[in-house]
């Protein structure tokens, strides 16, 4: 892939073991590479499994990197850091906190004064249209408010590199469909760098610009697919070009997805 | 307290007043010997007698600073120890194997040992109380802090928390509710082994006052210092239960 140096995250060889509390050791990943450009949406497609979170967690810093080295703004990743926000799957707030406080926590963490914090937290509150709940628990929200906060609380802090975890994976279908114009919409407004997990082909082709899809494991790159289809359009979901590339991605993750079951099968 | 809540209340300790009812006739009625039950009405007569004498509240007092003191001091250190404990593991390699041969030890053979140590005052008591009470703490916030999700921690970490921070941020409040129901079982230990130390080794407390006035015959003054003794644990128990109601209002 050659991108003359504009990478901005360099993911170069890497593998990584998964040793469990108890059993034996899994190779989660073997050999990825792949390199995603300043402002772009990328996918991480695959079967349950494959490794793609561990992936992203091993940007984030989340998780050590041994073997291989991934490298953000040309420097190795060493642990988390707020230039690196992530989003989880099932949200991750702090249940003790309300709404304001949730997302005030990352604004007191990286140092922003008090009149400042305030602002800015009711700006992003009422950006993903949660006002009048600022003073709410997250275990008095549904899950897309759940999810739309702490994507405020992540964005609040304005990160250069959205990591998210299957952010949609554990709404409704029609809530999904509303959080992900939702945030197409916020990355064409603040064009961060945007890795996107997820094991839905068509959220992937529909939201990615590249769709990067691994096998089952040990989790590789398969192959990356360009998907750039025009987002301001949800009819897009109707056009041939866009059921084609669906289709085409569908048979490429199908055989290892039936890996991915024959090895859960006892 | 509005109108209806104290209907409620009453409504719901009104088996007690049977309680009282059939204690006063059964004592009165001569079923059972004076000896054995005074009447009711004679122990809160002695109640008050030691009560205006200032006995009760000598001695009340003195019961109590023995229990905040011990009690406190377990929480602290309880939740300090179950935290890192849970989250450091070498420290749980020396600490969780003493911990586990200590938890089943009935912690009241140890009040010759502590009177031993620290004499018939205080600090025996609040050494035995303190050694009670720890464990529970210590094992709820070890539960709580060691069930504290990964994701909380991680998003913190992303936020620019450090991870000595994420401890105080994230596990601590993570782990509130085991912990909370950890006091809630030393605040019971707490009042049985201030009791059966005071009853003892003591020559103060409302324990004290139980054994002594046992000894001395006077059976109605003893009784109304065991009811005192049971109404202080009932109040502990009820405060406490709304303080962690408080607490833990964010969870559904």
């Amino acid at each position: 892939m050659a991108m003359n140096g504009a990478a901005q995250i360099v993911i170069n060889r890497v593998s990584h073991v998964y040793r469990p509390p108890r059993g034996r050791e899994v190779l989660a990943l073997q050999d990825v590479s792949l390199e995603v450009r300043r402002r772009e949406f990328v996918a991480l497609l695959g079967p349950s499994g494959c490794g793609k979170s561990t992936l992203l967690y091993l940007i984030g810093g989340f998780l050590p990197t041994v073997d291989g080295t991934i490298a953000v703004e040309g420097r190795p990743v060493a642990g988390p850091g707020p230039d690196r926000g992530i989003v989880f799957q099932h949200f991750a707030l702090f249940p003790w906190k309300t709404v304001r406080s949730n997302i005030l926590y990352g604004l007191e963490k990286v140092g922003l004064e008090r009149a400042e914090r305030e602002k800015r937290a009711q700006a992003f509150i009422d950006m993903v249209g949660l006002s009048g709940f600022e003073d709410s628990y997250p275990s008095q929200l549904s899950g897309g408010m759940k999810q739309r906060t702490a994507i405020a609380r992540t964005l609040a802090i304005d990160p250069d590199i959205l990591l998210m975890d299957e952010p949609f994976g554990a709404l409704d279908a029609q809530t999904r469909s509303l959080m992900q114009t939702e945030l197409l919409a916020i990355w064409q407004r603040s064009r961060k760098t945007v890795i996107f997990v997820t094991h839905d082909v068509q959220e992937a082709v529909y939201l990615a610009e590249r769709v990067a899809v691994m096998s089952a494991r040990p989790g590789r790159i398969k192959t990356i697919v360009d998907t750039n289809f025009d987002k301001n359009d949800r009819a897009v979901f109707k056009q041939k070009a866009f059921i084609d590339k669906v289709d085409e991605i569908w048979e490429l993750v199908r055989n290892e997805a039936l890996a991915a079951l024959e090895e859960r099968a006892p | 307290m509005n109108p209806r809540i104290a209907n409620n209340v009453l409504f719901r300790y009104a088996p007690l007043l049977l309680i009282a009812v059939f204690w006063e006739i059964a004592a009165r009625s001569g079923i059972v010997s004076e000896l054995a039950l005074p009447p009711l009405s004679t122990v809160l007569e002695a109640w008050w007698k030691m009560f205006i004498s200032g006995e009760l509240i000598v001695n009340g007092a003195s019961s109590m600073y023995r229990t905040v003191a011990g009690l406190g001091l377990a929480i602290i250190v309880g939740v300090l120890l179950g935290i890192f404990m849970a989250w450091f593991k070498p420290i749980n390699a020396v600490l969780a194997p003493i911990v586990e041969v200590f938890y089943p030890l009935p912690k009241s053979a140890l009040i010759p040992v502590t009177a031993i140590w620290l004499g018939f005052g205080d600090g025996s008591k609040i050494l035995l109380i303190f050694l009670g009470c720890m464990i529970p703490v210590t094992i709820g916030a070890y539960n709580g802090a060691r069930g504290s999700d990964q994701a909380l921690v991680w998003s913190a970490r992303a936020m620019g928390a450090s991870r000595m921070r994420t401890l105080l941020d994230v596990v601590a409040p993570s782990a509130l509710p085991e912990i909370l129901s950890g006091v809630r079982i030393a605040l019971a230990i707490s009042f049985v082994l201030l009791v059966s130390s005071e009853l003892l080794v003591s020559r103060q407390g409302l324990g004290h006052m139980i054994g002594f006035l046992g000894d001395g015959g006077a059976y109605d003054a003893m009784f109304a210092a065991v009811l005192t003794v049971a109404l202080l644990g009932f109040l502990a128990d009820r405060a406490y239960q709304m303080v962690m109601r408080k607490a833990l209002q964010w969870q559904e």
